[in-house]
Order: structure tokens, then sequence, then C-alpha cells
């Protein structure tokens, strides 16, 4: 039975963080869209046109394997985790019935008029695909969001004698205060990812001196943004992330800090490494009284450690948990201290110019996807030990009849699956990029495309 | 209420038998009618822009079970585990070869996912003809309304059975057989020439193929799950779905000799959807019916969700499911028509 738990755990987590590479960058890329299919329409500059023709090809190609990697995250919760479908299903089961109404329709329908309509329907219609797409993808965030947030942050529901969770108001799940602010961060974090990754391109093509034009709009676009979502990310979003954190879950507020002893005046550990035996950080580099300052806004404040806390609520892997809270964090800092300076320089007209910059911003492109796992990892890791926070334990959770090996034999299919999808969609961007943005022919013809089957 | 949702889920996954139903067909018969790169192409673009939407048809109706009978989700879903997660390998195997086959120019990527769309379609077609197989004639449910069942076990239909048995197996060679002539008939509608004769032509012989498979499997159904009858006793009226069921088969092998591909392929749209008919309302109230003992057998009320929240369901199924039927109308009449080899290199 524990061997079970563990595997059931592992693949969860490994299909879902494999998973969730794909759709952060078609939200986030589904915002960007929007705005040059936007742009275009109002200002009737063709170029827009090309340079969201080029995105929605590497949108296409994400969505595609968000799609089939998406299928199985519904699936698990019956397959692997049938006990908790079966008690939480009266309150998750109707946001997630409601994602696949409202959302997947939605995005499967209009995402064949984004790619074979634009010539056919016209400018408008483009345009309006491309809104609902963007409707879709962040609907669809919404609902996931709704679902993790009461299983962080259990609101709105009864529990009958034999365990069973019901929702009593449809209106109180929808609008959980947890949910707030964790989908804004959420969301900010996929516009971070889409925008990191369009400027990341727009700089590989003005090194390389290739495509320069479309370079220059993918820069504008994606440092602004990125920009933006970087100051967003850290403040209010995070901020307020881990002040409720803090409110709701302080054990696990603790964990992310490595805080062992609770302390008046705590400092805030940036690096150190937890050391379970002896229950401190070995290490410490810390900024005195930062914690308490950043919880509670006052440097005198006490705040809980670990040992104002029975052991069996404890998350049960407070090391890995510290790390990825301290990576998130320490990316979104790095993120910021490269997309500002880039925004200011091309606010003064010398980005272009800037090849230092232009190098950071290309390198930095993978980091808001290892941020963003590190985040979930944070949030998830958080959660522990419970399914519903308080509520529902994790090891009560997974199908009482599924054993061990058939899930070890299943993980490790995962495994080898995702490993080939991995290869092929980076083999598949990588031609699509070198490939590169196609301009309009000098006689105002639509460049030929051919049917992507 | 609890009747209502009975319906909404039955009639989502049959939607989703039909329209995914001729994608898996299309891929069945791929390799034998499209033998040039163009009509592979051509193939793939009739179902290019719908077979997505057509597979979120799966998930929203595996979504509307989660949310209304979950406990029935929680125990078919964990019972059928190596099943349901080889089919979540096929389709992801299907999805990337539909995806990725022409994005590349070359002597061995294209067939290599060929090969790979063939026998995964191949493989769902009968893996989903194999599950109904396995809700008709029950699983082995205990006490706390859960199973665990092997692929296969002695291959016969008992009180212990595998996932795989004669019966099962059966009503997958059905199921194969009934998407791949859907499949057939979507082709022939979709394209021309030389493409399209070969389809039509394997729509005709499978037409003729398919009548003793199904008289082999109501042979069958009899003695595997004698219950299913008992609705049909208690309410005569619900013999009129064998009826059109009937009468849709007639239609069917009637237009596909007149050469009306289009009405054949409706036809055998409103078939399957008749064949699903029979076998829910027969199954009604039941969700899994148990092979050991009755009284495990999940219902429409053993296994719902509170009233309040089948209720509230109301509101947005209200909302949503309109929205849903107006979608997919809108996208398969913007895309109506026959694929042309033209249109493989029409500009944006």
């Amino acid at each position: 039975m524990e061997t079970a738990l563990f595997y059931d755990r592992l693949q969860f987590a490994f299909t879902i963080t494999f998973h969730y590479l794909f759709p952060q960058l078609t939200m986030g890329l589904a915002l960007l869209i929007l705005y040059l299919k936007s742009r275009a329409l109002w200002t009737n500059d063709e170029h827009f046109n090309d340079a969201a023709r080029f995105w929605i090809k590497i949108f296409a190609l994400s969505f595609a394997f968000g799609v089939v990697t998406g299928i199985p995250m519904e699936f698990q919760f019956g397959t692997n985790w049938a006990k908790f479908s079966e008690l939480t299903g009266g309150v998750i089961g109707q946001t997630l019935a409601m994602e696949g109404l409202f959302s997947f329709f939605l995005e499967s329908s209009f995402l064949g008029f984004l790619l074979f309509g634009e010539k056919k329907f016209g400018p408008r219609v483009h345009w309006m695909a491309s809104l609902m797409l963007f409707l879709g993808s962040w609907l669809s965030g919404f609902f996931i969001m709704a679902t993790n947030a009461w299983m962080q942050h259990p609101v709105a529901f009864t529990v009958t004698e034999d365990g069973n969770f019901y929702v009593t108001s449809l209106w109180g799940l929808l609008t959980n205060s947890w949910l707030v602010w964790q989908y804004l961060h959420n969301m900010t974090a996929a516009a971070a990812t889409g925008s990191f990754v369009m400027a990341g391109v727009g700089a590989f093509y003005l090194l390389s001196n290739r495509h320069t034009d479309y370079a220059k709009t993918f820069l504008r676009t994606g440092v602004t943004a990125g920009a933006i979502a970087s100051l967003l990310l850290v403040f209010p979003t995070g901020h307020e992330n881990a002040k409720q954190v803090f409110e709701h879950q302080p054990v696990t507020g603790a964990a992310f800090e490595g805080l062992f002893q609770t302390e008046r005046g705590a400092g805030m550990v940036l690096v150190g490494q937890p050391n379970m035996e002896t229950l401190t950080i070995d290490n410490p580099i810390t900024i005195p009284w930062g914690l308490s300052l950043l919880v509670y806004d006052e440097i005198w404040a006490e705040v809980k450690g670990l040992d104002a806390f029975p052991r069996d609520e404890w998350p049960d892997n407070i090391p890995l948990l510290y790390y990825s809270y301290h990576i998130m964090a320490g990316l979104g800092t790095i993120f910021i201290a490269i997309m500002v300076p880039a925004m200011l320089l091309l606010w003064y007209g010398k980005l272009f110019k800037t090849k230092l910059v232009l190098w950071g911003i290309l390198l930095i492109t993978p980091f808001p996807y290892i941020a963003t796992t590190a985040g979930w990892m944070t949030a998830e890791l958080g959660r522990q030990p419970w399914l519903v926070y308080g509520l529902l334990r994790t090891s009560e959770g997974i199908s009482p009849l599924v054993h061990s090996g058939n899930v070890l034999f299943t993980l490790i299919g995962f495994v080898g699956m995702y490993f080939l999808l991995g290869i092929l969609f980076l083999f598949m961007f990588a031609e699509t990029v070198s490939h590169g943005p196609e301009p309009k022919n000098a006689g105002g013809e639509a460049p030929v495309v051919h049917s992507p089957y | 209420m609890e009747t209502f949702w009975f319906v909404a889920v039955a009639l989502m996954l049959a939607v989703y038998i039909v329209l995914d139903g001729f994608d898996f067909g299309t891929g069945i018969i791929y390799m034998f009618v499209a033998k040039t790169d163009e009509e592979r192409r051509l193939t793939l673009n009739a179902i290019g822009p719908v077979w997505n939407g057509n597979e979120v048809w799966l998930l929203a109706g595996g979504g509307l079970l989660f949310f209304a009978f979950p406990k029935a989700y929680a125990s078919g879903f964990s019972g059928f585990y190596l099943a349901l997660i080889l089919v979540l390998w096929l389709l992801m195997l299907r999805g990337i070869a539909i995806e990725l086959r022409s994005h590349l120019d070359h002597p061995l990527w294209r067939p290599l996912w060929d090969v790979t769309f063939s026998v995964s379609s191949l493989l769902l077609a009968v893996i989903f003809g194999a599950a109904i197989g396995n809700l008709v004639r029950g699983v082995p449910l205990n006490a706390e309304g859960y199973f665990q069942t092997p692929f296969w076990t002695s291959f016969l239909p008992g009180p212990e059975p595998g996932i795989l048995d004669l019966y099962t197996v059966s009503t997958g060679i059905l199921s194969a057989t009934v998407l791949s002539i859907h499949g057939a008939y979507y082709v022939a509608m979709k394209t021309e020439g030389g493409l399209h004769q070969r389809a039509h032509r394997f729509a005709k012989v499978g037409g003729w193929v398919l009548i003793p498979i199904i008289l082999l499997n109501l042979f069958s159904l009899k003695n595997v799950q004698p219950i299913l009858s008992a609705n049909y006793s208690a309410y005569p009226i619900g013999y009129t779905i064998p009826l059109a069921a009937a009468v849709a088969l007639g239609l069917m092998l009637y237009f596909c000799q007149k050469g009306r591909d289009t009405a054949a392929f409706f036809a055998s749209c409103l078939f399957i959807l008749a064949g699903i008919g029979i076998t829910a309302w027969g199954y009604y109230p039941n969700l899994l019916i148990s092979t050991t003992n009755q009284s495990y057998n999940l219902t429409i009320y053993n296994s719902a969700t509170s009233a309040y929240g089948l209720q509230v369901g109301l509101i947005w199924f209200g909302i949503g499911f309109p929205l849903v039927i107006a979608y997919t109308i809108f996208m398969y009449r913007s895309f109506w028509g026959k694929v042309t080899p033209a249109s493989l290199h029409e500009s944006y």
C-alpha cells in the first residue's frame, strides 16, 4: 500500500508537470497573439498579421502537445485517485465538468479557424478566433485553479457521515478567496512564459541577424509584457499568495522558509540547506527580520515555526518544498533583474544594439518553465500531507484495488512516452523557429502556406 | 433528476462515438484506401480541422460522469486501470501522428506516422467496443463498489471475467467493423477520384460483412446479460430504438448501393446512436452491473452526487450545452464540402 501511494503520487506529479509545460505557453501566447491580431486590425499593418501567423504555428504545436498530455490528467483522477474522486466528486466534479463544457469545446472549435480560416473568413473572424482562444484557454485555467484552490482552502461544502464532500454553493466555490490571488499569480506566470519565449525568439533572430523586422516586434512585445509580468509576479500576486499561505496553512509557510523554531523578528533565509536530522538550516545566509516583515509588515512580529505544529501535519518532503519555493522566488528576482533593465533600454531605443542584454534575454528563455514548475511544486508539496487541506489525507485518496506493480508499469510507460514527446516537441519547435516568419509577397498575395496535415 | 444526467452522459458519449468514430474509421481504412502521399494528406485533411474537437466529447462526457456520478466514475476508471492507461497512450500516439505526419517530407518519417495512426485507430476502436461489452456483461464489483479485472482470465464470461473474453472480443470486432464502415462513408463523402472510389468500395463490401457480425452479437447478448431485456418488457416503447437501428442499417446499405455517400454517412450516424441507445435503454438505471451480486450494482441512485449538485449543474449545463452545439454546427458548416488537392496548397 505504501509503495502504491508513492507511485501514484509520482505518476501524477510527473504527468502533470510535463503536461503543464505546454498550457503555460499556450495561455501566455494566447494573450500576446490577441494583442498582435488586435494591433493588425487596428492599424491595418500587415506586419502584425505576419507576426501573429508565426506565433499561431507555435501556439498550435504547443496546443497539440497540451491536448494529448492533458487527457491523462482527467483520467487519472479516476484511475489512480478513485477514493479521492468518489469522496470529493461532489465538489470538484462541478469545476472539472464545467471546464470540459465551457473551455475545451471553445478552444478546439476555434483553433481550426485560427489555423485555416484567415483567408477564407477574413480578418474580423480571424481576430475573433484569437479572442475566443484566449477566453477558452484562460477560462480553462480558471476552472482548474478553482479546483486546486478548493483543495488548498476548502469552502462552500458539507461533509456527510461517510466522508463524502458535497458543494453547498456553486457561487461560493467559484469565488473562493484563495482562488483570486492564486489564479492571478498563475496566469501572470503563464504570461511571463509566453512573453519570455517571444522575446527569446526575437533575441535569437536579432543576434543571428535574421528576420530582423520581426525580431524587433517580438522583442518589443515580449520584453514589455515580460517586464510587466515579472513585476506582477512578485507584487502583488506572489506577495499576497505567500500571505494567504501563512494565514491558512502556517505550517506550510514555515516549511517554505525552513523556519524550524518559532521566532520573533524571524529572518528570511536566502540560501541554505535544510537539515532534517538537526532541524536547522546548514550554511544559512539570512536577511535579518526579513520574514516577519514580509508576512506581517512588522519586524518584531512572531512567526510560527515548524515546532509549533504536530509532526504528522508537516509537509512530508520539507527539503524539496523549501528548494522549490526558493528556486521560484530566486528566479522571479532574476527575471526582474533582466527584463526591467531591458524594458528601460527599449524605451531609450538602445535595446536592439545592446548585445549583452539580448544574450541575457535569449538564455533566460527556459527559466520561466522552471520557475512555474517550482511554483507548482511549492503549492502541491506545501499542501501535503493533505489532498483537501486539513480534511482528507493524501494516503486516503488512492484507488483501493490498483496495485503498486500496475502503477509502476504505467509510470514507466509514461516516462518513456513523454521522453519521446519531449524530443518531438523540441524538434518541431526548432524546425518552426529555424523556418521563421513569412512576410506577404511584394504583390500583396498571402504566402503559400501548406495545410499542416 | 438522476435520469436527466444519465441521459446527458449517455448522449455525450454517444455523440463522441459517432464523431470520433469516423476519425477511428478513417484511421483503420487509411492505409488501404489512400495509396499515394497526396491521397493520405487528403484523408488527413478530411478529419484535420475536426478530430480534436471530436475528442473533446470524450473529455466532456467523462467530466460529466465525474460530476454527476462520482462513485461510478471512480469505480469504473480504477477498475479498468491498465486498459484505460492503454487507451490514453493510444490516443496520444494517434493525436501526435495526425499532427506531425505532414510536417516533414522524409521517406521514413511519414510511413512511420501512417502506421502509428492506423494501428492506434484500430486498437482504439476495438477497445472502445470491448469496453461497451464489459459494461453489458458486468464486472466483479465488491461490496464497496470497486473491482479490478485483469486483461483476460479464461476468456469466458463468468463471475470473475477478464476485460477480454469471447463476448467482449466480439463486441470489439463489431465496433471496429461499424466504425471502419462509418469512416469509409465519411472519406467517400469528403473526397473525389480514386480515393473516393476505394473508400466507397470498402464501405460497400463492409456493409455485407457487418450483418453476420451484428447477428452474432445480438444472439450472444441474450445469453450474456439477460437483465437488459427487463426494461424492454416493462416499457415496450423502447422497442422503437432497435427498430430505428434496423431502419438506419437498411438505409445505410441502400444509400451506399445508390452511391449517395452523404446520406449513407448520416444513416450510419443514426445507426451508431441507435445502437448505443439500445444498450442505454436496457442498462438504465444501472451504471455498472456486478457479475458477483446484483445488489452491488452501481446505479444512478447510489452513485449520484448531492441533490443540490445535480440541480445547480442544470444551470451551467443549460448555458454550456447549447453553446457546444452551436460551435460544433458552426465548425462543421465552415469546413463542409470535399477536400481537393488544390486545398492542400491553399494560401492562408
